[in-house]
């Protein structure tokens, strides 16, 4: 019963960009579901427009806690319907998943930000970078007077701060 | 052995034709299996929409805090997946032969419907077998 030789039947993913960057764009969400910040470094395929794909990305993640929450295999307690609100850090959360082209990395904050790295399928573990992308966030973004809470990003120090980080990530 | 957890197989419209918990804490009922059988078929779809680059065939692990869902997709669309705890591995030698006693077992059954819930018992029989055997062994086929 051979069915599956030494080839993999996906395909292989690409070559990390030529620049040695490997992250293709991160989104970044407030507890509302406003996308605050978009950052794109590689991302040759696009199949809707902007504004529907903040909209596609924020109602996956949505489902996706929420999808993990209910399968948490370890806890007994009574976890509610599909789909129920549930507060930052409630539950069991994923922290990431892998296809054959891409590796979407989650994280969020106690107060509801949402930050997601989308990078090349191979990369390890980034939940220490995303907690320090968090801290730039901070400290380029938060502390910022003249920033508005719930407004979109437009902070050019933050943007280029993150760039050089993203760029050193695996 | 890493311990599994639960194992879905889900046809390719999305509906749940087989559901085995191996000692889940929080026992699921059917309502909510089928809910979160449908509920991965959706999700997989959309992170193929989500994808920077083209030829992506969705999710094949998630990741969460207390377990890992690793998830195998035929070229027919059907979907087996398994919730085990976090960092098993040999997971994907397993799926495929999951897939390989679903084409021995279920699909060569003349008695099996397409699409409907598999109710083989040679095929629970075996499966069983293959959970409970030590996965280093698959990597040689």
């Amino acid at each position: 019963m051979q069915f599956f030789g030494v080839s993999e039947i996906s395909p292989s993913p690409p070559a990390p960009t030529a620049s040695g960057n490997n992250g293709h764009m991160m989104y970044v969400f407030n507890r509302n579901g406003v996308c605050l910040l978009y950052r794109e470094w590689n991302r040759p395929l696009r199949t809707l427009d902007a504004q529907q794909d903040h909209k596609l990305m924020f109602g996956l993640l949505f489902s996706l806690k929420s999808l993990t929450a209910k399968m948490d295999p370890t806890s007994a307690v009574e976890k509610g319907n599909l789909g129920m609100l549930q507060l930052p850090g409630q539950g069991c959360s994923f922290h990431s998943f892998c296809t054959n082209t891409y590796k979407l990395s989650f994280m969020e904050s106690p107060s509801g930000i949402k930050i997601i790295l989308v990078t090349h399928p191979r990369t390890g573990d980034l939940r220490e970078s995303l907690k320090y992308i968090y801290n730039l966030y901070v400290e380029y973004v938060v502390k910022n007077p003249l920033y508005t809470p719930g407004s979109p990003i437009r902070c050019e120090l933050f943007n280029t701060t993150l760039d050089q980080y993203v760029r050193g990530i695996a | 052995m890493a311990a599994i957890c639960s194992l879905y197989i889900i046809n390719k419209s999305g509906g749940l034709i087989y559901y085995k918990d191996y000692g889940s804490a929080g026992r699921m009922d059917t309502n909510d299996s089928l809910r979160v059988a449908s509920l991965w078929h959706s999700m997989h779809a959309i992170s193929q929409q989500l994808s920077p680059v083209s030829g992506c065939l969705g999710i094949e692990l998630l990741q969460a805090d207390t377990f890992d869902l690793h998830c195998f997709q035929s070229l027919t669309g059907t979907k087996i997946f398994v919730v085990c705890e976090p960092g098993a591995q040999y997971m994907e030698s397993l799926l495929k032969f999951v897939y390989e006693l679903y084409t021995d077992y279920v699909l060569k059954n003349p008695f099996y419907e397409m699409e409907m819930p598999i109710r083989c018992e040679l095929f629970d029989i075996n499966l069983t077998q293959a959970v409970q055997k030590d996965r280093v062994a698959f990597l040689g086929r």
